[in-house]
Order: C-alpha cells, then structure tokens, then sequence
C-alpha cells in the first residue's frame, strides 16, 4: 500500500490527529445539526438555531418527531420505492456500464471510436433538458407485463429504472480505469486462448473492486436523490420515492421537526449503503494493493 | 486475423450493445428531439400549432449590441454637467424603447457600460437574465474546480496516512456526499440566515462580537460565494476518494527509492505522487467541470436565482424557461447553448491535457 | 312458483346485480392535499360518501403534495395521462382551459347562485371549476398592539389610509419592541408574491395585466401608479420595516413569537395566530388611492377534457358543494366557506365568529388576480419584479423590463385567444 510512513510519535501524532477532527467537525456538524432537530419539538428546535444548542440533545427530546413524520406521509414505502429502484439500477449499471467499457478498451471493433465519443458527450447534457422529450417517449414506449403488452412506462418502476441503466459518467468512470489496468495480463490470456467473455469475467473483473465501489455509490447517491424525473413520470403514491415523498412535508401545516425527522431517515439508507461498500471494497485496496 | 478481428467485431458490439441502444433511446434521442424544439416556438402546454422559427430563439437569447452615447450638450456645442460635476447622457429607455430610428436595439437592456473619454459606451443585450447566467455559471466552474480538485487533493493526502481510526475520518469526510444536496440546501439554509444563522453566530462568538452580521444568501456580494462554499463543502469528499485510489495505485517502490535517495515531502510529491496520478487528474477535473455546469438544485431551493440575479446559472435559467413559463423551446435553446460550451471547454481540456510526446 | 320461474327470477337478478356493479364505473380524482392530514380526512369523507350514496359513480382518490402538484398536472397531460375530476388552482385555471386540459362543467348552476364570486372560475363566459372555499389575506396584529400604539382599528367601510398604515408602521418601529414593524411573509417565494403583493399594487391604480384588452401590461405595470407603487415597495425594505431575507421559520412563526407587530398573512395561516394570542385581530387592507383590495381564488375542481364520464365528474363536483362539506373545510383549515349558510354553520366565521371579517372582506374587497392563460408566465414575471426592486433595483428599469417580458409573451402565444 502506497501510504506515506506516519511519524507516531507524541506531539506530531497529536497534532496530526487534531487536525483531523477538526476537519471531521467542518464536515459533519450540518448533519450533526440535522438529527438533533429532529429530536426537538419545533419551538425549541427554531430557537436553538440561534446557539450551540442547535447540536446538543438538550430539552425535551424524544422521537415525537419520528412518528408524526409516519403519520404524516407512507415513508416506509418511499424507502422502500426508493430502496428497490435504485438497487436495481445499480446493479443493472454495473453489469451493462462494465461490459461496454471492456468492449471500448480491449476490443478493437468498427464503429468503436464514434460511439465512445457519443456516449462521453451526453455527460455535458444535464438531465433537466432532455426530461420533456423523455417523458413523451416512455409514454408511448411498449412494456409486456402481466397483463400483456401495454402501452406507455408511466406509473410503474422500470420508467424509473431503464432509462438510467446506462450513463456516460458511469462508463467513463470504467473506461479510465481499465485503461490503467496492465495490458500483459490480457495480452497472457489471449495468448492462452481465453474467449472475450472468460478474459472479462476472470481477468478484469475481479481486480475492478475499486472503480465497482466508486460507480456504485454515485450510481446509488444519483438515483435516490432523484426529484423531477419521478414527479414527472409518477402520479400514483405507490410508486413514489423519497424525494418526492419531500413534498408531502411542505404543505400547509410544515412543521420543520417532522421535516429533519423525515430528512434523517432517509439519509439511512444511502448511509448504510456507503459504509457497506466501504468495508467491502474501499478498505480492501489497503491490504491487497492492486497494481504490485 | 481476418477472422479474429470479425469475431471481434461481433463481440465489441455485443458487449457495448446494451449500453449503446439504452443510451441511443433514453439519452441521445431526447436531446435530438430537444435540439429540433429550439428551432421551433414550441410552448409547454398550447392549443396553438408548433411553427418553424429557425434561428429567432437564439438571436432572442444571445443578441447583443453596442450603442456608444455622447454627452448631453448645450446649443453652444459645450458638455453639460450636473451637480457633482458628472456628464449627463441620453436616457438608454429612450433608445431602446419605442425609437424607430434604432429599431436592432429594440428590446434591449443595459449589460454593463464604461467610459471612454467623453462617451460612454454600452453593453446592451436582448436576454440580460441569460447573460448574468452564464457569467456566475463560468465563474462558479472557475472557482470550484481548482478549489474544489485541490481541497480534494489535500484531503485524499491527508487521509493516506497509517493512523489507526483513519478510516472513520474517511468514512465522516465522505458523509456529505451521501445527503441529497436537496437537503443539504435546506440545513445551510438555516446555516447561512442572517438573522440567526449558526455562521453568523459562530464567526460573532469568535470575534466577540465584532464581526458583523451578515446576509449571506440575500446579499447580491455574498450570496454566489455562499453557494459555491457549500457545493464545495458537499462535493469534496468524493473526489477525495477518487484522488484516493489513484494514489493507493502508485507503486510504493518508488516512495522507498526517493526515500533512499534523500528527498523532500516536497520533491517526492512533485516528482513521484503527482506524475502517478495524470489519469486521476484528468477524470476528476472532467467530473467537476461537468457537476459544475449543472449548477441548480441549490439555487432553486435556495436563492431562486437572485438577490438581482447574482445567483443565476445557466441550467436554473433553462429549468424557469422551459416548465416554469411554459417555454419549452427556449428551454432547450438554452440547454443547446449550454452544450456549445461545455463541449468547447472540455475539448480545450483535452487538448491542455493530451500527452505530450 | 314453478322451478323455471325461480331459476328464471334468480338469473335475472344476478344479471341486474352484475349489471349494476359493472355500470359502477369508476372516476378518478386528483387532489393537492397529501401530507396534509385534515384536508385528507375530509376530502376522503367526501369521496367515500359520495360513493356510498349512488350506485353509478365510484370515485377513487389520488393524493399529491401541493407543491409538486401544478408539476404533475402537467406532465401528466402531456403524457395523456388525466383523472376524470382535478383540482385546480384558481388562478392557473384560465391557463388549463385554454390549453384543452378541462372541459366545462355541467352541474346545476342554481346550487352555487350564493357562492362568492371568488369561488367560481369563468373562462370564455362559461364555468370550468367551483371552489369549497375561498381564500383571503388580512393585516393580523394583536388589538394590544393596536391600543399600545394609540392606532384606530379601521374597519371594512373605513380602512386605513395609506399614510395612516406607515404611521402605523412608524409607530411600531419607533416603540423598539419589534425586530421588524411588518412582515410581509417575503420567505414564500412563489404564488404568494402575485397573490399578496398584487392586491397592492392594484390599490395604488396599477396592475398586472390591462384587463380591458388582456393583451399588454404597458402603462398598468410600469405606469405611474405602478412606479409609486414599486417606489412605496422599496422603502419599506430600504427603510428597515419589513424584512428582506426571511427565513421560512421566522414566517411561520415569527408573529407568534413577537418578532413583528403586524403580518401580512392568509386566511389558511389565522388559525395559528388565533391559538398563538387570543386577542389577535385582522385588519382589511389598507387603501392606497384606488380602494382596498385584496386577493381571492384558491383550490377548484374541474372536469378534465378527456374525460369519458364528464356527466358523473360533474354529479360529484355537485355532490362536494353541500354546505356541511363547505363548513368542514373551513373548520379544519381555517378558509373562507363559500355560502353564508355553510359560514354561519362555521366556527370561525359564524356570526361573531374570530375570523368572520374576512367573510365580509373576501365579499367586498377581493379582486381576482388577472384571468388569462398569460397568468402563469406574468405571475412569475411579477414575482422577480418584486423581488428585484426590494433589493434595490432600479424601480422604472425593472417594471418596463417585466412588461416587456409579458407582452413578448402574450405576442408568442397569439394573444392567448383574445
């Protein structure tokens, strides 16, 4: 591992360290800020802004918050709706995304040069100009379902799913990163009579840890913090996901510690999430070191 | 090899056939569809038919003009001035309202002006909105992206050290990533208010009170500056950890030998870390400029755009156009300007940062 | 009876039975209120009353949160995708009519005879939507105040004159008690900037829109009514008696907690005053020279265009009109009802009730914000106007600009059929 060799000792080691906590506090008090508001009751919770009290679990605490938040809006299906989306998505990313990237890097094949260039471009087209026209043709677009073939994606999940499976960001993140993976290991397999397939399974997948982890946690970050595609293409609260789900807590009643309640439950998820590909992926490059 | 090379022909485009059709339907598609509704008056939601405009939503957009105005003079020729001896000119309104003699500046409205001399010369332009947009959206990219790569950089150093717990840190460093900056709006929201915000009241108790209060979000000075601190603040964590598992692929190697031979934390940066990461550099300072134009989620929970425009940015303008005021077709006029010139950037990127031979 | 005729009679009765549950056709109905616990409840009492008490009709209900709600309208309808019955904000109705999103009602005209005028919503000389309510904006303060103050209470026949208001302002300001004299609610950005501010402007002899032709705002928004009127609007910014940057918890509860001596607020805000102090009063709006005048048009329902069963949305619309629904609304959510008897039959605007001014107010103040398709764009046009002179924009340049912007508009759209 490439890490540079720490001086432990005493006053240097404290100093590194409290540099480090100082920068963690810059980093983590807005959230900090953010859960113990939703302990609050609301009075309370408007006035400590105006102190530290804002971060401490001080007053009347407790998790009133939380089951008003419940009453207020189904929030177990929105996580749940989010949840499944965008696993889905994810997983399907990193399967359709990793594979193009294999093709783009190791595969000399007609056409390639163009369609890499076409897909890199769509990265500069942000997703609020396309979302109109998007929306016209997945009303029209054909689905065969339990009931048949049907006509138009509109309330259900794969509108929310397939148009997203493939990205320019995700590709490019894969494409960079095969292209500084060592080209003798695949030039031994080729020699060895390895087919396409067996090379991008065997070879190049399995050393892909760290760009998977960092693809899926944009890819997941992305698709659950999604606003305006579900608003559009969702009218039906069963299939509505959490940012949507936002909403219902600005109505004419706000009541800003449902709103930090609601705020902190969702970020749960993507939390866990996160922390679980840390430890699988993220912290493994450590002891194994990928490029000897 | 004829053979392999059709083989491979077939496999190339199996495996990046999926990715290709998705994309082909879902991305590129629309956005051919929203290239043909600029050149068209296409409204949101309207009983009357689509026509052809051709290029009159751009010119509506991007038109400009210049109009240099003389000096108020009297009957003798001589210049008239005011009370605190400042020379007078022509009401603007007079010129671009209503003045059939200048019928080009019709519309327009002053961008800026300066002096030359005795005359004065001035920026007008059709769309002053758009224009402000696109400067605050230049300078947030110029700002955030080497602010933003180097904090990032800073910090994957940082983090690369054998320290026990160092992997929290890590792990707290990356959280703002995580939170939807939806909602990341909202908690600085309570953070930047003027009244009582937490900033305010943490720089007044470390001052003791001198510093005074200020209104970061509706202030015309402060408020770009606060929202390019807080996407700053949201954002870094995860270029860190690209920054980070670029450096985690240089050999160490090549530390032990340019610990062997003696070097600097300077010169083993500069000669042995920094030209490691070339590839790492690329992909984030790409990723940046990218998230960096489409700067709108915290001005439209924020700041709406204002105080006076100052907070106005390029995909905000095109999101108000286009489903706001039901003006599809300027909508996506805006987001075709918008990819002019971010693909114009990221090819001077490639070209600044092509291996040199 | 022999057996044929029982088998004959059972056949026939399970055929009519089946036939009555399959004429049950359903409707659907889409309605602002998710989130919002009381609307729910009394819009679903609604529905499933409704359900109960015919056999035709089956409607079924979805909810979206009202914020996103114009949004998904929207989409809706370009993805061909309507209810049957939806809700519709007063204002942005002309706009639907106009686009060929809802078709005009059919219901009996005689039953909303006695509704407020602001309630039912008109285009092209026929009725496309009615409303349970009506919604109004009032000057809250506390009569403590007002006597602290040494301020007359104005009435609905005798409000405040514009000089008495600053002085008013003046007073509060002056008394050093609050951190601001008056709070406009400047932290709802959106549809309250028309819908609170234009009241004002419209008092001053200014406007959004030319309402004789509906096809330019020159000389109405940048006349010289409207500059007197952006002019007056700046200072109360410049001048430190309202504040500029709000945050929205300061707006909701700002008054309650004493920060203000007098808030510009709705109706749908009162009942929080009223349980915050109890002497808490609410005041017309002040005359600047052309009247008082204050808001009107909230929530309707419409039928949308493409719906098969217009006759049945319209059977329900008729059925939501009854006086006790219009007083339990009004109860839970503090609006105005729209019939004297539903209001009479209301807690808060009864005879003598707390809120019963506003009843009066609504009748005899209330101006309909500008009814044409245009309204969606000049609305948002209007609100940065605002915006932007409180920041200290040059007032004239920006007035001229946003008429310019609103008659460019109307120009692209064929003048909105006018």
């Amino acid at each position: 591992m490439a890490a540079i060799a720490p001086d432990n000792h005493g006053l240097r080691l404290v100093a590194r360290y409290a540099v480090l906590i100082l920068i963690a506090v810059i980093f983590i008090f807005p959230l900090i800020f953010m859960l113990m508001s939703s302990l609050k009751p609301d009075q309370q919770l408007l006035t400590d802004t105006e102190s530290l009290r804002a971060f401490l679990p001080v007053g009347n605490i407790s998790l009133d918050n939380y089951l008003a938040a419940f009453r207020r809006a189904p929030v177990g299906l929105f996580v749940f709706n989010s949840v499944l989306v965008t696993g889905l998505t994810v997983l399907l990313s990193l399967v359709v995304c990793s594979l193009a990237a294999f093709a783009f890097v190791f595969i000399d094949w007609r056409g390639r040069e163009l369609v890499l260039t076409l897909i890199l471009a769509t990265l500069i087209v942000p997703f609020e100009t396309i979302a109109i026209p998007l929306l016209l043709i997945s009303a029209n677009l054909p689905w065969i379902g339990l009931e048949g073939v049907t006509r138009g994606w509109l309330n259900s999940y794969q509108v929310q799913i397939v148009p997203f499976i493939a990205d320019g960001l995700t590709i490019f993140l894969f494409v960079q990163y095969f292209k500084d993976l060592p080209g003798e290991l695949i030039e031994a397999a080729r020699v060895e009579g390895a087919s396409w397939g067996q090379i991008y399974r065997k070879v190049v997948m399995p050393l892909a840890g760290p760009v998977l982890a960092t693809a899926a946690i944009l890819k997941f970050l992305t698709m659950y913090n999604q606003y305006l595609w579900p608003l559009m293409v969702v009218q039906q609260e069963q299939y509505r996901p959490v940012m949507v789900g936002l909403q219902y807590f600005f109505q004419l009643n706000r009541a800003w510690g449902e709103i930090m309640a609601y705020l902190s439950l969702i970020t749960v998820p993507v939390l866990a999430f996160y922390l679980f590909l840390q430890r699988a992926f993220i912290a493994s490059i450590a002891s194994t070191g990928v490029k000897g | 090899m004829a053979s392999k090379f059709i083989r491979s022909n077939r496999i190339g485009w199996l495996m990046a056939g999926p990715a290709a059709l998705l994309m082909a339907i879902f991305v590129v598609l629309p956005f051919v569809f929203a290239i043909g509704l600029s050149f068209t008056n296409q409204r949101l939601i309207s009983p009357n038919p689509t026509q052809f405009v051709g290029l009159a939503n751009y010119e509506q957009l991007l038109g400009v003009g210049v109009l240099t105005l003389e000096p108020e003079r009297d009957n003798a020729g001589a210049v008239i001035r005011d009370k605190s001896g400042a020379l007078t000119y022509p009401a603007l309104r007079s010129f671009t309202r209503n003045n059939a003699d200048y019928p080009q500046y019709d519309g327009m409205r002053e961008w800026f002006s300066f002096d030359m001399g005795e005359s004065r010369v001035f920026l007008l332009g059709r769309d002053i909105v758009f224009l402000k947009a696109i400067v605050n959206t230049v300078i947030f990219v110029l700002v955030v992206a080497p602010v933003q790569g180097g904090l990032a950089l800073g910090l994957a150093l940082l983090i690369n050290q054998r320290l026990r717990g160092i992997n929290l840190f890590r792990a707290i460093y990356f959280m703002p990533v995580v939170v939807s900056i939806v909602v990341v709006s909202l908690l600085w929201r309570f953070i930047y208010d003027g009244n009582s915000g937490l900033l305010n009241n943490l720089l007044g108790a470390i001052t003791f009170g001198a510093f005074p209060r200020i209104d970061w979000l509706g202030n015309p000075g402060t408020a770009l500056g606060s929202i390019i601190a807080m996407s700053i603040w949201q954002a870094v964590g995860f270029h860190m950890v690209i920054w980070l598992s670029g450096l985690q692929t240089i050999s160490p190697t090549l530390y032990e030998a340019a610990a062997i031979e003696g070097a600097s934390p300077w010169q083993t940066f500069r000669y042995v870390t920094w030209p490691g990461l070339r590839n790492t550099a690329v992909l984030v300072l790409i990723v940046i400029t990218m998230q960096a134009f489409s700067l709108f989620s915290q001005i439209d929970v924020m700041t709406g755009g204002g105080p006076l425009d100052s907070t106005q940015t390029i995909v905000f303008q095109a999101v108000e156009r286009g489903y706001g005021k039901q003006d599809i077709s300027g909508g996506s006029t805006i987001s075709v300007v918008l990819f002019v010139i971010v693909l114009t950037i990221s090819f001077i990127q490639r070209w600044l940062t092509r291996e040199k031979k | 009876m022999s057996k044929l005729t029982t088998m004959a009679g059972m056949l026939l009765g399970t055929t009519l039975l089946s036939t009555a549950a399959m004429a049950q056709t359903e409707l659907s109905l889409w309605y602002h209120g998710a989130g919002n616990e009381v609307e729910a409840k009394i819009i679903n009492q609604i529905v499933s009353d409704f359900n109960a008490s015919q056999s035709d009709w089956m409607v079924t209900l979805e909810s979206f949160p009202q914020a996103a709600y114009n949004d998904s309208v929207v989409a809706g309808a370009l993805a061909g995708n309507l209810p049957d019955i939806l809700d519709v904000d007063g204002p942005v109705m002309p706009n639907w009519a106009w686009s060929g999103y809802l078709q005009p009602l059919s219901i009996d005209e005689s039953k909303i005879a006695d509704f407020l005028p602001g309630t039912k919503g008109m285009w092209n000389g026929e009725l496309y939507s009615v409303g349970l309510w009506d919604a109004a904006v009032a000057m809250v303060t506390r009569q403590s105040i007002l006597d602290e103050l040494g301020l007359r209470t104005p009435t609905v026949d005798e409000p405040w004159t514009g000089e008495e208001f600053m002085a008013a302002l003046d007073a509060a300001a002056d008394s050093g008690k609050y951190e601001y004299a008056f709070d406009p609610g400047m932290a709802w950005t959106g549809e309250w900037y028309p819908y609170a501010f234009s009241p004002f402007l419209q008092s001053f002899g200014g406007d959004i829109i030319d309402r004789t032709t509906y096809t330019t705002a020159e000389g109405v928004l940048n006349g010289e009514a409207a500059i007197e009127f952006g002019t007056w609007w700046q200072g109360l910014f410049a001048d430190g008696y309202a504040p500029l940057a709000q945050d929205p918890a300061d707006r909701d509860s700002g008054f309650a907690n004493g920060k203000y001596a007098f808030s510009w607020n709705g109706n749908w805000a009162a009942l929080g005053s009223l349980s915050a102090f109890d002497d808490a009063v609410f005041l017309p709006a002040p005359d600047f020279g052309n009247g008082p005048k204050i808001g009107a048009a909230s929530w309707q329902f419409g039928v949308s265009s493409k719906s098969e069963h217009p006759e049945g949305a319209s059977a329900f619309i008729e059925f939501a009109l009854q006086d006790k629904y219009l007083t339990a609304f009004s109860d839970g959510i503090g609006l105005i009802p729209p019939t004297p008897a539903s209001a009479a039959a209301s807690i808060n605007y009864t005879a003598g009730g707390p809120m019963e001014v506003f009843y009066e107010l609504s009748a005899k103040q209330a101006l309909v914000r500008p009814v044409t398709p245009g309204y969606v764009v000049a609305a948002k046009v209007f609100e940065k106007a605002l915006a932007d002179i409180a920041n200290g924009a040059d007032v004239g340049e920006t007035l001229d600009a946003a008429v310019d912007e609103i008659d460019a508009d109307i120009e692209k759209n064929s003048n909105y059929g006018f």
